[in-house]
C-alpha cells in the first residue's frame, strides 16, 4: 500500500519527467526486454507460421545439438582466442604508440602521424574488407603484385586458413591503434610532471623514466582496459569477421567466432531457429557471469571503475 | 656535463627510433587508402597483367565513367544514407539527452531504477534471433525505420549526457522553476543550448555510426532502391546484382565493365565524404574520446 501511495505521489509531482522518460522506457522495453522473453525461442522448434507461442516446445535438445555437433568448442575456443590476441596485441601496440607520442618533441610531425593513425577508425568494415580483397586476392591483388615483381610466386591468401589468423588481428590493430591509443595518452598527459623532472634531476635516462615512472603509473589504467575488454571475451566483433571473411566456408575453422554462426544459420532461409536462438543464449549467459565476475574483481582492485 | 651528454644520447636514439616506429605504422595506416585510390584510377584490362599497385601502370578514368553514366543508383544510396545520418543524429540527440535529463534531476526520486533498467540491457540480451524476431513482427522488412531504429538510443552515450548535465549547478534550473517554467521548458530552453559542446561530440559518434551502418539493411532491406551506401558497396562486392543494375541503365554488358576497378572507384566515392571532414572533426573527437574515458 505504502510503496503504490509513495508511486503515486511521484507520478503527480514529477509528471513531465515521467512523460520525458516514457520514449527510453518503450524503446528499451521493445528492442531489449521484449528479446529478453524471446529467448524460450531457444526451447522449441521454432516456426515461422506458427510463431513464437504455437512452436512446439524441444526442452534442452537445441543446446545439445550445439554441444553434440562439436560445433561449441571450436566456436568457443575461436572467440576466446581471437578476443585474447585482439585484447594483449591491441594493449602492447596502444600503450607503446601513446608513449612515444608522449615523449616525442615535433609537434607538427606528431599531429600529421595521429591524424593517419585514427584515420582507419572512421571507415566502415565494408571498406576495409574491400581494402584487404584489394591487397591479398589472388590474380591481381598488391601482394602478389609486390611479390611478383621480387621473382616470387605469388601466394593464395584466400585458399589458405592459417593466415587469416594474422590478417585479422592484424586488421583489428590497424583500424584501432590511433582511437585506442587516445586513452593511454590521457592517462599519461595525467601523470603529476614533478615525477619526471625529479627524474631528470636524479640523471635517469629516458627509457629508466619510461620504465619506472610512465608504466608503473598507467598500470590500473591498462588492467582496467583489459578488464573491461575480457568481460566482452564472449562477444564476436561481428562486422569485422563478416567483412574480412565473408561465407568464405574454406575458412571458417579459423575465423568462425560465434557472432559469425548464429548470423549464417539466422540467415539460411527456412531453417529452424531455435539452435541460433539457443547459441545466442549461451553467449548472453555465460557472458553475463564472467561480467558481473569482472566487475567484482574490478570493485576490489577500484572501486572508482566499476561498472555497477 | 657527463649527465647530460648521456641523456642527449638516450633522447637521441628514443627520438631516432620512435619517429620511425610511428612514421612506419602512420604509413602503413594509409597504404590501403592510397592502393584504393590508385587501383580505381587503373585501367582494368592491365589489372592481370600488372596488379594493384601505389601507383597505376595504365592510368585509366573508365570505372569512373561507367559509374557516372547511372548516377541515380548511386545518387539513390547516397540519398537513403544522408537522409538517415541526418534524421537518427537529430533525434537520437533529441531522446538520449532527453532520458539524461530526467535520470540526472536529483530530485527524480526513481532515477537510479530507471538508470539501471537501461544498463541490465547492456551485461544481458537476448540476442540475434529474439531481436530480429521482434523486429520483423514490427513489420521491419524493406522499411526505412529498420534502418534508424537500432542505433537510436545508446546506454552509453545516455551515461554521458547525465554525467555533463550533473557538471551544470543546479541552481539555473531552480531558479527557473521558481519563474513557473515546467521541466521540458527547463530542459529544452535551458538545458539543451548549454550542452552544444557535448552534444555536438556525441552527434558525431551517432553519426559516424549512421553512415558505416550495413548491418541492419542485410537483415531486413531487400529493394534495391532502398539500400544505405555502406550495404550497397558491400552488394557491388559480394553479388552479381549490383553488376547487372549498372548494365541495365547503361546498356553495357556486365562482361565487358571494368568490373574490378569499377568496385574500387565505388570504394573511393562511398568513403570520400568521411576523409574529406576528416581533418574538421578529428578534433572534436580526440576531445569527445578523452571525455567519454572519464567514468560517468
Amino acid at each position: 500500500m505504502h510503496r503504490t501511495n509513495s508511486l503515486l505521489t511521484e507520478l503527480k509531482k514529477n509528471k513531465m519527467l515521467f512523460l520525458m522518460l516514457i520514449p527510453a522506457v518503450l524503446y528499451f522495453i521493445i528492442f531489449s526486454y521484449l528479446p529478453m522473453g524471446g529467448i524460450i525461442v531457444a526451447f522449441k522448434y521454432f516456426e515461422f507460421d506458427k510463431g513464437i507461442f504455437g512452436s512446439p516446445w524441444v526442452g534442452f535438445k537445441n543446446f545439445a545439438f550445439f554441444f553434440q555437433s562439436g560445433q561449441a568448442w571450436l566456436l568457443t575456443k575461436n572467440t576466446i582466442l581471437y578476443n585474447l590476441a585482439f585484447i594483449a596485441a591491441g594493449m602492447a601496440v596502444q600503450v607503446g604508440v601513446a608513449i612515444l607520442f608522449s615523449e616525442l618533441k615535433g609537434r607538427h610531425i606528431k599531429k600529421m602521424m595521429q591524424s593517419s593513425l585514427l584515420l582507419p577508425y572512421f571507415i566502415s568494415w565494408v571498406v576495409v574488407g574491400s581494402f584487404v580483397f584489394g591487397i591479398f586476392n589472388y590474380e591481381f591483388g598488391s601482394l602478389n603484385t609486390l611479390l611478383k615483381g621480387w621473382g616470387m610466386s605469388p601466394v593464395d591468401v584466400y585458399g589458405n586458413p592459417s593466415i587469416w589468423f594474422f590478417i585479422i588481428v592484424g586488421f583489428y590493430l590497424w583500424k584501432l591503434v590511433g582511437y585506442g591509443s587516445i586513452v593511454y595518452l590521457a592517462a599519461i598527459m595525467g601523470i603529476n610532471p614533478e615525477l619526471y623532472e625529479s627524474a631528470d634531476l636524479d640523471g635517469a635516462n629516458i627509457f629508466q623514466k619510461i620504465r619506472h615512472i610512465t608504466l608503473p603509473l598507467l598500470k590500473t589504467t591498462i588492467i582496467i582496459m583489459i578488464l573491461l575488454q575480457v568481460g566482452g571475451i564472449l562477444r564476436g566483433n561481428f562486422d569485422m569477421f563478416y567483412q574480412l571473411v565473408g561465407n568464405n566456408s574454406l575458412l571458417f575453422n579459423q575465423t568462425d567466432v560465434i557472432d559469425t554462426f548464429v548470423f549464417r544459420a539466422l540467415n539460411q532461409q527456412g531453417l529452424d531457429l531455435g539452435m541460433p536462438a539457443a547459441v545466442g543464449l549461451y553467449q548472453s549467459a555465460v557472458g553475463f557471469i564472467i561480467i558481473v565476475s569482472l566487475n567484482a574483481l574490478i570493485k576490489k582492485i577500484n572501486p572508482d571503475y566499476a561498472l555497477f | 656535463m657527463a649527465k647530460n651528454k648521456i641523456r642527449r644520447i638516450d633522447m637521441l636514439i628514443f627520438t631516432i627510433i620512435g619517429y620511425i616506429v610511428l612514421g612506419c605504422i602512420s604509413i602503413l595506416c594509409l597504404i590501403p587508402f592510397l592502393l584504393t585510390v590508385s587501383g580505381s584510377f587503373t585501367d582494368d584490362s592491365s589489372l592481370f597483367e600488372y596488379g594493384y599497385r601505389l601507383i597505376p601502370q595504365e592510368f585509366s578514368l573508365e570505372a569512373y565513367k561507367l559509374i557516372f553514366q547511372a548516377p541515380e543508383v548511386i545518387a539513390k544510396a547516397y540519398g537513403v544514407t544522408i537522409v538517415l545520418v541526418f534524421t537518427g543524429t537529430l533525434l537520437g540527440l533529441f531522446f538520449i539527452s532527453m532520458t539524461s535529463y530526467v535520470l540526472h534531476r536529483k530530485d527524480f526520486k526513481y532515477r537510479n531504477k530507471f538508470s539501471f533498467f537501461f544498463f541490465f540491457t547492456t551485461l544481458f540480451s537476448g540476442g540475434l534471433v529474439p531481436w530480429y524476431l521482434v523486429m520483423i513482427g514490427l513489420g521491419m522488412k524493406n522499411n526505412y525505420l529498420a534502418l534508424l531504429l537500432p542505433h537510436l538510443f545508446s546506454v552509453f552515450h545516455i551515461i554521458i549526457m547525465r554525467t555533463f548535465f550533473t557538471s551544470i549547478p543546479e541552481s539555473i534550473g531552480e531558479s527557473a522553476k521558481l519563474d513557473g517554467a515546467g521541466d521540458f521548458t527547463i530542459f529544452a530552453r535551458l538545458y539543451l543550448p548549454m550542452s552544444i559542446p557535448a552534444l555536438s561530440t556525441i552527434g558525431l559518434f551517432i553519426a559516424l555510426t549512421y553512415w558505416n551502418d550495413w548491418y541492419p539493411a542485410m537483415l531486413f532491406i531487400t529493394n534495391p532502391d532502398m539500400m544505405p551506401l555502406q550495404y550497397h558497396l558491400y552488394k557491388v562486392f559480394n553479388s552479381m546484382q549490383a553488376a547487372q543494375i549498372v548494365a541495365q541503365k547503361t546498356g553495357i554488358p556486365v562482361a565487358q565493365m571494368p568490373a574490378e576497378t569499377f568496385k574500387m572507384a565505388m570504394t573511393v566515392i562511398v568513403t570520400g565524404p568521411v576523409i574529406l571532414v576528416y581533418p574538421f572533426i578529428q578534433k572534436y573527437f580526440v576531445k569527445g574520446m578523452t571525455v567519454g574515458a572519464v567514468k560517468g
